[in-house]
């Protein structure tokens, strides 16, 4: 019974993102909000007290009509892998609130360890961190429409995409009341996952030669991750955060949006 | 003589001085306050027993108020009438959920109406069944609403019994008064009854230490970059 029990699957969860395939309709955003118990305001309008953990960016190749062409960019958090772990949150937080599991590849944050210091928000290269500055007030009634799998959280902390990560704890629970010790893929995908209407998200374990997300990027797990498909890129690939959240573009402006680059510097080859 | 000779010696000659002139002082000193001393030491006493009191009797009692379930129920008495033990009433969904306390629904099969002489029964039927309202029991074991535990992992996956966390409660012929924190809301069991927080059996208390000790202990999991221990969401949400 013991060493089965620790026999636990050593996943490693990330997100495929196919850019020429979503059409910035924001669906993702709205089911993120609505499965994570996202708090908003009453008055939406200052962007930069938003919080939105799956956001939508629109970037444009700068190019005057007719050769203008834009494109969108969902960002949920990166779940950073770093070097052994070290994600650049994980390796601020004083307060042990966030925390890199190397089981499943995801960086927590537990909201009633969090004091609100705001480190970790400094160092996320992809601002994907959001700090709540009021307490949350839902419109009347609204609280019963609250996910009793998500804690809402309170004035004062930080919060961040999850990758719905609850959601793989009742894919466990399942797998377990089953007598499995290992969960399928389609028992785990995230609320953006399912509710993007083009399929422009892909989720599941990297370590899986049979999930979708292994197949689409084909991670050089030798080289941190990066990815052997010529038309895979990922946010920032050289600042060594090793993000898990993999982008898909057959568009070589969009592919050079993912970084930033000394103007008329070549982009770095893949090797 | 330079200065630092005469230094020295002047401060030779006050240490030989102060010795003598303390105990001159001592004498004198030990008369004055021989009728003081007493009432002063008794004070500190009585202060510090008076402390304790408040502070291991006082507060606990204070701290916690007494609530009782809306009738009592005999949990030995079931067992004696159900097949699959706890689990008949406490049983997992078929998607690896736990339901927690039993339903009215549940109940009704037997209790449609007064069967027994029991006044606990009549209330049961007469206020709930027949009203068809949902019984507002308090819940001992309710965890905060941070924390994700799962009966599935504990109990299917890792075959635990259900009196390793919860107790013999299955033996028990009554419910036991519900202890409210009046500061957090939060149950006297997570805290555990000993106010100094002494545990004698495993189900004595149900603090993160509790669970994280157990884990490292059975498990062995060092999975949280952080903390070297099982991963921090694996009981958290």
């Amino acid at each position: 019974m013991k060493e089965g029990h620790n026999q636990i699957q050593t996943s490693k969860f990330g997100m495929v993102i196919d850019l020429d395939k979503c059409t910035g309709c924001g669906a993702c955003m709205v089911a993120c909000m609505s499965e994570n118990n996202v708090p908003f305001r009453e008055d939406e309008s200052d962007k930069l007290l938003s919080i939105t953990w799956m956001r939508v960016y629109q970037i444009s190749n700068g190019k005057p009509y007719p050769d203008n062409e834009i494109c969108y960019l969902p960002r949920p958090c990166m779940h950073c892998e770093g070097h052994a772990g070290h994600s650049p949150c994980v390796s601020v937080c004083p307060a042990t609130a966030t925390d890199y599991d190397s089981a499943s590849g995801i960086v927590s944050q537990i909201y009633t360890r969090c004091f609100g210091c705001r480190y970790c928000m400094g160092a996320c290269p992809y601002h994907a961190r959001y700090f709540n500055w009021w307490d949350p007030v839902w419109p009347k009634g609204m609280e019963q429409y609250l996910s009793p799998n998500v804690s809402p959280r309170m004035r004062g902390i930080v919060e961040k995409c999850s990758f719905c990560f609850h959601r793989y704890q009742l894919a466990r629970d399942k797998a377990y009341y089953e007598g499995r010790r290992t969960i399928k893929e389609e028992e785990y995908q995230s609320a953006c996952t399912q509710a993007c209407p083009a399929g422009a998200i892909t989720f599941g374990d990297l370590l899986n030669p049979g999930h979708k997300v292994h197949q689409m990027v084909l991670p050089d797990l030798n080289h941190h991750g990066r990815p052997r498909n010529p038309h895979a890129f990922r946010l920032l690939e050289r600042l060594g955060t090793n993000p898990k959240v993999y982008y898909l573009s057959g568009r070589e402006w969009v592919r050079r949006a993912g970084d930033n680059y000394v103007q008329g510097e070549k982009q770095a080859e893949h090797h | 003589m330079s200065t630092v000779e005469e230094k020295v010696k002047e401060s030779s000659e006050h240490a030989a001085s102060a010795p003598a002139k303390a105990a001159s002082e001592k004498s004198g000193g030990e008369d004055r306050n021989a009728g003081a001393g007493g009432p002063i030491t008794l004070f500190f006493i009585l202060g510090l027993a008076a402390s304790l009191v408040v502070g291991w009797v006082v507060f606990p009692k204070l701290l916690y108020s007494q609530k009782s379930q809306p009738f009592d129920f005999n949990h030995a008495l079931h067992m004696e009438e159900v097949d699959n033990g706890c689990e008949s009433c406490h049983f997992f969904r078929e998607d690896g959920s736990f339901s927690g306390s039993p339903r009215l629904a549940q109940c009704v099969a037997c209790h449609e109406d007064v069967q027994g002489v029991s006044e606990d029964e009549k209330i049961f039927v007469e206020n709930y069944v027949v009203e068809d309202r949902e019984v507002p029991w308090l819940v001992y074991s309710k965890q905060p609403d941070c924390v994700f535990f799962s009966h599935a992992a504990h109990v299917k996956g890792a075959g635990m019994d259900c009196a390793v966390c919860h107790g013999p409660i299955g033996e028990s012929d009554h419910l036991k008064v519900y202890e409210e924190n009046r500061i957090s809301g939060y149950s006297r069991d997570i805290w555990g009854k000993n106010i100094s927080g002494i545990k004698r059996n495993s189900w004595d208390r149900m603090k993160m230490d509790d669970c994280a000790e157990c884990h490292m202990e059975t498990t062995g999991r060092t999975s949280s970059v952080q903390t070297k221990k099982d991963g921090c969401f694996v009981c958290h949400k």
